[in-house]
Formats: C-alpha cells, structure tokens, sequence
C-alpha cells in the first residue's frame, strides 16, 4: 500500500480539513509509513472469525421510555455557538 | 393497463424504486427524551444529546422500536430480532453530530410487501426490501439572511423509518397509489401520522427509463418530495427527461435531483455533487438492538386489522363492492365511521350516502370525517329513514342538506316539515284517478307510447311534493294505465 | 505547619475529621502548590475560587459530623470532563472557550462525594498522545527530571492529570484513558493509575476519543486511594447505553485482602525484545515479592498480543473521525469565517485541530472509506476478537497478569515527537488491554539508573478490579516507593 498525496488530498477533503502542500507531503508519507506498519495484521488468519465491535457484550439492551423531560433551553444550546442570532444557528448560506 | 410512454423512437418502460422517510409517532426522539411536536419555538426541543454536544450518549427509546416491529409486521416483513446501529457520516450544517445513526447492513425490518389496486379487479404487489430506523436532522432555513442559513435542530434526533421499496413500481399513478396505501397501513397501525405538509412523510424517488425487455437504465434519485401530488408530476417529468436525452443520444448523469413545484420540473441538486462516502461502521456508543420472538408475537397479537383485511371483510360481511370497499377502508376513521353508522341499518344504503352525498358534502364545506357536522347517530338515522320508505331518496337529500346546518335530528326535520313519504295506495289512488280524469289525451298518448308513464310519475310527485313513494305511484299507475 | 503534600486521601480524611487542620487550610495549600507548579504546566484551568467556596462549605458538614466519603478532597480533573460552567477545552484549539452547560456523570459523582474541584488538567489534545505533547495549551513538564537534569514528559494523554499528583498539586486526579492514558503517564511519574473495566464509569459527559475504548478513571498516590476514588466515580448511569448495571463492591476492602493462593499470570511474549533492563529488573522483582507473599506465578501466553497496537491504531481513530465530526464550526467557539460553507468547514478544522489530531482523523477516514473498510476496519474488529479471547483463556488459568506498564521510563522532552509512529509504540503493554475492555492498573515499585520512576501493571478479569487491587496493595508495601520528586520548580 503506497499512500500519495492524491489519496491525502481525497482523504482530508472527506475528513474536511484543508492541508498546504507542505502538510499533504508530510502526511503522505507518515500515513504510508503508519499504514505499513498496521499491514501486519493481514499476516493473520481471521476467516470465520466474528468480529467484536465493543467489549461491551454482556448486557441487555436498556430502553428510554417515552416520555418528555428534556429539551427546553434553547439559551445553553446556543451558547458556545461562534455565531447565532434570535437562537438560531448561523452558517455561511448553503444552496442547493 | 398500459404503462408505456410513446417516444419518438418507440415505447418507453418506466421503473421506480421509493425511499419513504416516514417520521414515528412519539412523544420523544429516538435516542434523547426531548419533545417530537410539531410546530414548536425553534430550538426549544433540543436536548443537549440532539445538538451534538461533547460527551453527550444516546439511549434508545423503546416505543420507537415497537412502532418499527408494527410497521413491520403491517407490511408482512420479517423482523431481525438482532438488528445494529451505524453511523452515517457526513458534514451539513444541520447534522450536529457530523453522524447520522441510521442501520447500514443489519436492519430492523427485512423483505415484506405491499398491495396496491391497479383498477376494481387488479392489484400488484410492490416489495418491500427493508424498513430501518434512523435518526431526522435538522432544519436550515435558507430565506433569513442574505448571507447566512438559519438552523433549527428541534427536529435533529426525530425516530425516523426509512421504507425501501424495490423497483416495482411502473408509473406515477402507481407510485401514487404505493404512497397512499403505506401511508394508509401506518395510519392504521398509528405509527406515522403521514401528514406530508408537516414533513412526516417524504419520498426520495428512484427514476429510470428502458425499452421493454432491456436492461434496467441509469436512474436519478429526486429527493424529499413531499406530496402526492408531487410525486406523480415529478416522476411523469423526470421519466420524459431522460427519455428525451436518450433520444437525443445523450447521457444520463445518475445523479440526485430536486423537484421545483412552482415549474414542475426536476433539477440537479449541485451542492451534492461530490462523490459521497459515507464511512459506515457499527455505533460504538449503542448495543445491538436485540429483543425475544415473544415481543414480537405479543406486538402481532395486538394489531388492528389492516386495509386489505378490512376490505375483504366489507366485500363478504356487509356484500360491498369492491370499489365501495376500497373507499371505506382507505382511511380508518372513514371505515370507523361506515361501520358505527351502519350498524343496524343496510350497508348498501349506507356505504353509497357515505361515498356519495356525504363525502361530497364533506369535501365542499372542507371538514374531515373527523370532525363531521353531522353526529353517526344523526345518519344512522336518516339511512333508518330511506330504508324505511319513510322518506324517498330525493327528500332525504333535502333532509340532509338541513341536517348539515346543526346537526338536527332527521327524524324531527321530517316530523316538522312533514316529509313524510306518502305510502297509502288510497290517498295515492285518489291523486292518480284525478289525473287520469283530467288529462285523456296523456292516457291514449300512454297507450302507444308506455315510456310516456313517466309524466304521469312527475304529476303525481308534484302533487305530493315529492314524497310519493314512487315504487308505490309506479306500480298504481301501471295497474291503471295497462 | 502540617505537611500536606505528603498525606494520602485516606490520612486526610483521618486528619480532618480529627481536626487536625481545616479543608479551607488544606485547599489553600493545594491552591498555593497549584500556583507555585505553574511551570510544570499541568493546569489549563484553575478554579480556586471554585475550590475555596466549597472548602468552606466542607468544614461545615464536618463541624455537623455530615461529612460525605470525599469532603473536602480537592482533586484536578483532565480536560476532557465535562464540567459545568468550567472551561473544558480537551486541550485543544477547537474548545479553546467551550464552557458545558452540563456536568459529567462521574465528576458529579466526586462532587456528591464532597470532593473540590482544584483544577482542570492539561493533557494531549482530545486525548491523542502519549506524552502530553500535542496539547494547545504546551506541553506537560514530568516533575521527575533524569539524572542529566532534563527535562521528561509526563507521558499521555493524562499527563497533567499525573504530574499534578507526583507534585502534589491536588491529592488526586481523574484521567481517561483510550490506550493507555491513564496508566502510561502513571508509571511515568510514579504514581498509581487504574482504568477500570469498559462500562464501570459512566462516559456521560466525558469528550469522547474511541467510544469503544475510552473509560475514566483516577490517578493518585497511594492503591488504596485509587480504590476510595473508584467507589465514588463508579455507578450505573442510564444516560450510557455502555454502563454496567453490575453490582458495584467495595473497593476499598479488597485492598486489605490476601493475595495468599492466587495467581499470577506472566505472559511469555512479554519477555521479548525492547523492555529497558531495569524494567526487566523490577519485573523479576515483583515475582519475588508476590512469591513471598503467598501468590504463584504462572507462565501464560497471549499469542495474538502483538497485533494488539496495530489493531488499535485502526479502531481508535476510525471512532475518532467519527466522534470529532461535531467540531465543524456550527456549534462549539471555534470557526474560521469563510464565505461558503465547505471552506467554513475546511479552515475551522484545519486550523483548529492540531497535526496529531488531524494525522488521526485521516487515518480513521481512510480505514473506514469505500473499499478498504473490510481489510482494516472489519479486520482489525475480528483481531480485537481474537485478542479477547486470548485474555479469556487466561483468566481461566490466573487471577491477575502481572507485567511492565511500558518499554521504557519517562522519555526526554521532544525526543519522540519527530515520529508519530515511535509515540505509537510506547502503547504496546497497554492498548491490548482497552481493546478487551478489562480493568488495568499501574503501580509505581521504584526508580531506575536514571533516578526514574517505574510502574508495573496489573491486569485483571472483566469486572475484577479487586483482585488487581489485591495484588496492587501487596506490591505497594513490598517496593515501599517514596512518591517524593525533587521541588526544582518552586523558586526559592
């Protein structure tokens, strides 16, 4: 697996994070050098192995019921927001 | 029927596939305990769970997943009694969490099945491939502000089931009656309310053209399209547009785009342009979804009857037609109601007062079944009345016509304006040979011409204001004149 | 005047009830030591006013005899609690000014306790490091120095949350820890760390790493201070789907219990190459130590443990691209004006992520995208289960697994900080640990030839923190490790 910056640069849009050039060349080979090293685990055999995606497995479900007691405070929703006005959010206009 | 679209180079075949995003009837959302009401104070029903905040878990709430099992079960689908949460991830303004946990691989709901009526005597089954549940987002108001888009998250964290249908469907007038069918089926189960100017029912619509027998086409997705109506002028656009490229030797682009209402036309939606992947994976922070086969069984055991049972059982108990049948049953406060006013009375008279007059009434006067004028007992009573031949059909429109006014009983307006069917044969007798005796020319006119008796009829209602029981007139009249 | 920087939460708790001296006493001697401490850079936050308010409701519950298990204990907690009305900035750009409007679960449960909060704790950035280097807010200083006088890292990612207690700035501190965070900067700098099993503590409130893997947990001075803070923080919270309902003991008994009979697992992969010799030194130590006390030792494989970090390196960050979505500039302080949304979102998280953190998100981006999901994500799952099972066959063979916390002591500032992949590997004693979702703790037996400390860790069956607590308390009385650094950074 050879990671170029074309990939980086593919990767860091889905991750919206915009690199200088210096960064994408940086992370292209720190990336390579990290993910051939986790290439490793394909020297193990895991055919008809279930995956376990939480240690957390002994439990059963716990449910909410349905009732209403949350909500109501608009005032703590909206306080760390960079911009809002009359308890909206503000973002730079989206079209579609 | 023929679903075929004529183009320039022969016919056209169109296939659609239906995404419905139905929102769950609940009092709280799907993973938080803020409200689910409709119409409230811009984030004010916004807990800090919905909003995304740092550290802040989601907790399953469990009539959410009761109401899946029901629509499950409505639309004859296996249930997974093992079922996972994934994160959907992607970036917009009214997604806080930068996630939506929607069930990628593992639904709650596998294959099940819909029937909608083609015409009185055809039906067609549509599949259904999955029903899964899933997280709303928000709401970004775009009219606000020059600059900026204004965002709500009262609705971020709604219980939502996504409803996949195969592509079955093979013309708009389907797709429209696939819509009123499941909206019908979750209206009976109570598990959506499908109010599509509310947003409680959206469709994504699934387009492709082929020339019967090819290959399926490149097919457009048209996203939220929020009524009936919509659907069908979406659907007859989009499939006319890509045949046009196709015979103009162009390309179809798969793409998703948007329904404009006020051109009635599709368009590419840009700002989703970009190739989406959606990283799905299992969400850390949820357990399986897993419940016993009893719950199951015991949610089964409690379901109401649905339409199609319903209507078989209109068609057999009370020997209603097909088409009356599907009337009734279409919504279950109308089939509710035909039912509690025909208790006692003849279904026949009763299911063609509801279908006729008084759906008629109801539509110009712009009520619901609902919140009907006029009491079940009220025409319950009138039926009685037309059964009876107490009153004939014409004055029992006259009643009628005043019951809408308060809500009177039908038995007093007949009491009082002396509607009354004249059902003597003496005091009809009286009336007919006073015509005879006054009009020879009619009755040798009668004798060539039999059909001429029906003047005869009008007299004698003119006489009697019209509450001559006219299968009584008619037969004196033939005794008479033959 | 009472040498306070010396006493345990348990002599505290003896001495104020005894009113030996006054919790507004003790916490303004914590306070000055806080201020005094300020090079070490252990606190991002401090809140004495905070602390002194409480200190003097405190002395009132214990002049009534009302006093709860923690009164008057003034203890930092890492910047990834939340903490209502507090400043909480995970270390990092992007919550530079983010004030919760909430309180997590576990911190409340401290305050319910009577504890006082002292402090917030610097650590890694969204606790993403291993030696408290990648922090907005600078890096961490270990008050233990080496013997050529140089500065070392605390270790990470709860780096503050360890120097603060080696230098006695606070008589404990919680931590979280993902991969190691707690017990790592615990061996570090001497003191004792203990992440509890998966789904103990609540993470309600907690900013989330890998949510898979991440779980609160204290730091202090002593074993049996690490178990009083372990009854308060543990509880059932419905708010966590991953909460245990399990039947919460007490802890604190089970570190006068015997450790006579039980045994002790050593893995035998552990003996291979890379461990310092002086670890390798106290390892054998230790296996005396509880020889001598009654416990056997039983050797023990773990085959699959050396893919443990490879597969960390995958699970951890894919979570971790997912949980730090939320940072896009809509909601929380930081954004970076720009005309049109993408680039709103681009600029915001480019500038507010620092390189470790976006080196992650990329990572966990990648695996988790269109084509490569199955062969690292969903195989680094089926590896995890692998490695779970491991443990599982030999927790039916031995109680607790004994071995070192890390390969090597507290590293010079900036040595590792060129290679992300060199940090990486310092996890490799501790990753497998989380992967598995078992209870761990690290337990200081001494200093090595550079005069620094050296903790072993303890590793124990699903829900078995007693048992670790055991074992933990019989090697604390055997190493009898004087928790007592050089004050080189108070000016005299």
């Amino acid at each position: 697996m050879t990671i170029d910056s074309k990939l980086v640069e593919r990767i860091a849009k889905l991750s919206r994070i915009s690199l200088t050039e210096t960064e994408i060349k940086n992370l292209s080979s720190e990336l390579d050098n990290i993910l051939n090293w986790i290439e490793q685990l394909s020297e193990l055999d895991t055919e008809g192995i279930n995956p376990v995606f939480s240690s957390f497995d002994e439990e059963e479900t716990k449910y909410r019921n349905d009732k209403v007691n949350d909500g109501g405070y608009r005032e703590d929703i909206i306080s760390n927001a960079p911009l809002s006005e009359d308890g909206f959010f503000l973002v730079p206009k989206v079209v579609d | 029927m023929n679903n075929l679209i004529k183009g320039e180079t022969g016919d056209w075949e169109v296939v659609i596939g239906i995404e419905v995003h139905a929102q769950i009837v609940s009092n709280s959302k799907l993973f938080s305990s803020a409200s689910t009401k409709f119409g409230g104070e811009h984030n004010t029903q916004v807990s800090f769970v919905d909003a995304g905040m740092p550290g802040m878990l989601p907790v399953i709430n469990w009539v959410c997943v009761e109401q899946a099992i029901r629509t499950g079960l409505g639309l004859n689908a296996k249930i997974n009694n093992y079922s996972i949460f994934d994160r959907k991830n992607y970036f917009y303004p009214d997604l806080p969490q930068g996630y939506q946990i929607s069930q990628f691989k593992q639904p709650i709901v596998g294959e099940g099945s819909v029937t909608i009526d083609i015409d009185d005597k055809k039906s067609k089954t549509i599949r259904i491939e999955r029903l899964h549940l899933e997280q709303d987002a928000g709401k970004s108001l775009h009219d606000q502000h020059p600059e900026f888009s204004f965002v709500d998250l009262n609705r971020s964290g709604v219980a939502l089931m996504e409803i996949v249908s195969m592509p079955d469907i093979s013309s708009a007038d389907e797709a429209q009656s696939y819509i009123k069918k499941l909206r019908s089926i979750m209206r009976y189960l109570g598990t959506c309310d499908g109010n599509m100017e509310e947003g409680s029912l959206r469709a994504d619509i699934n387009v492709s053209v082929r020339k019967p027998g090819d290959e399926l086409g490149t097919r457009c997705e048209i996203k939220n399209v929020n009524s009936i109506k919509f659907i069908g002028q979406a659907i007859d656009y989009e499939a006319r547009r890509q045949i046009e490229l196709i015979e103009d030797s162009k390309i179809i682009d798969q793409e998703t785009r948007l329904f404009d209402p006020k051109k009635g036309e599709t368009r590419s939606m840009r700002s989703k342009e970009e190739a989406h992947d959606y990283r799905y994976f299992p969400d850390p922070d949820l357990l399986p979804l897993s419940f016993s086969e009893n719950i199951i069984e015991e949610i089964k055991s409690e379901l109401p009857e649905l339409p199609d049972d319903k209507k078989e059982r209109f068609q057999k108990e009370y020997s209603l037609s097909p088409y009356d049948s599907n009337i009734l049953v279409s919504e279950i406060e109308i089939a509710d109601f035909f039912e509690a006013v025909t208790k006692g009375r003849d279904p026949k008279i009763a299911a063609n007062w509801i279908t006729g007059e008084f759906f008629a009434a109801m539509n110009k006067l712009g009520f619901n079944i609902v919140d009907s004028p006029i009491t079940i007992d009220n025409l319950s009573k009138l039926i009685k009345l037309i059964e009876e031949n107490i009153i004939s059909k014409r004055i029992a429109k006259d009643v009628f016509e005043i019951m809408l006014e308060n809500n009177e009983d039908p038995e007093e307006i007949v009491e009082r304006e002396g509607l009354k069917q004249v059902s003597n044969s003496g005091e009809l007798e009286k009336i007919i040979d006073n015509i005879i005796a006054n009009n020879p020319d009619q009755v040798e006119a009668v004798k060539l011409k039999p059909k001429l008796i029906g003047w005869f009829v009008g007299q004698v209602m003119k006489e009697t204001n019209g509450k001559a029981n006219p299968k009584l007139v008619n037969d004196l009249l033939n005794d008479k004149l033959n | 005047m009472t040498e306070f920087s010396t006493l345990s939460i348990k002599e505290t708790i003896t001495s104020l009830k005894n009113k030996d001296f006054s919790v507004s006493e003790l916490v303004d001697f914590h306070i000055s030591s806080m201020e005094n401490g300020r090079e070490l850079n252990a606190f991002i936050t401090e809140t004495a006013d905070i602390a002194r308010e409480k200190a003097s409701d405190c002395d009132q519950n214990y002049s009534k005899g009302e006093e709860k298990p923690l009164e008057g204990i003034p203890l930092g907690i890492k910047d990834m609690f939340c903490t209502k009305g507090v400043k909480t900035t995970a270390s990092s750009k992007m919550l530079e000014n983010f004030v919760p409007p909430y309180e997590s679960t576990v911190t409340q449960n401290l305050w319910n306790d009577g504890a006082i909060l002292l402090g917030k704790l610097n650590n890694d950035e969204f606790a993403m490091g291993s030696s408290n280097e990648t922090s907005f807010f600078g890096e961490v200083k270990n008050p233990w120095k080496n013997n050529k006088d140089n500065f070392t890292v605390p270790g990470g990612s709860s780096g503050g949350s360890a120097a603060s207690v080696a230098a006695g700035m606070g008589l404990a501190s919680l931590g979280t820890d993902t991969g190691g965070s707690i017990r790592q900067p615990a061996s570090f700098t001497g003191t004792v760390g203990l992440k509890p099993t998966y789904g103990r503590c609540s993470r309600w409130g907690i900013i989330a790493f890998a949510s898979s893997l991440d779980q609160a947990g204290p730091i202090t001075k002593t074993v049996k201070d690490c178990a009083l803070l372990l009854n308060s923080i543990c509880s059932y919270d419905p708010k966590d789907s991953t909460s245990s309902q399990k039947k919460i003991p007490d802890f604190e008994k089970s570190t006068d219990e015997s450790v006579k009979g039980m045994k002790i697992g050593i893995p035998k992969e552990y003996e291979a190459d890379g461990i310092s010799e002086d670890i390798t030194e106290y390892l054998e130590k230790g296996k005396e130590w509880l020889t001598e006390s009654g416990a056997e030792i039983v050797e023990i494989s773990l085959p699959h443990i050396k893919y443990a970090l490879p597969c960390y390196y995958i699970i951890a960050p894919a979570e971790a691209s997912s949980n730090l979505a939320r940072y896009d500039g809509v909601k929380f302080t930081h954004r970076v004006d720009a005309d049109n949304i993408i680039d709103m979102y681009e600029e915001t998280r480019s500038q507010g992520f620092g390189d470790e953190v976006k080196r992650r998100i990329m990572i966990g981006t990648y695996v988790l995208s269109s084509g490569y999901y199955d062969a690292y994500y969903l195989k680094a799952q089926k590896v995890r289960a692998m490695i779970s099972k491991d443990f599982k066959e030999a927790f039916k063979k031995v109680d607790v697994i004994y071995g070192p916390s890390t390969p090597s002591t507290a590293f010079e500032l900036g040595d590792k900080k060129k290679d992300p992949l060199e940090m990486y590997l310092n996890d490799v004693f501790t990753v497998p640990v989380n992967l598995a979702g078992l209870p761990a703790m690290s337990v200081p037996v001494g200093l090595d030839k550079e005069k620094l400390p050296v903790g072993m860790q303890l590793i124990g069956n699903s829900f078995d923190e007693e048992s670790i607590l055991s074992i933990a308390s019989c090697i604390e009385k055997s190493a009898k490790f004087d928790l007592n650094p050089n004050k080189w950074w108070i000016n005299e």
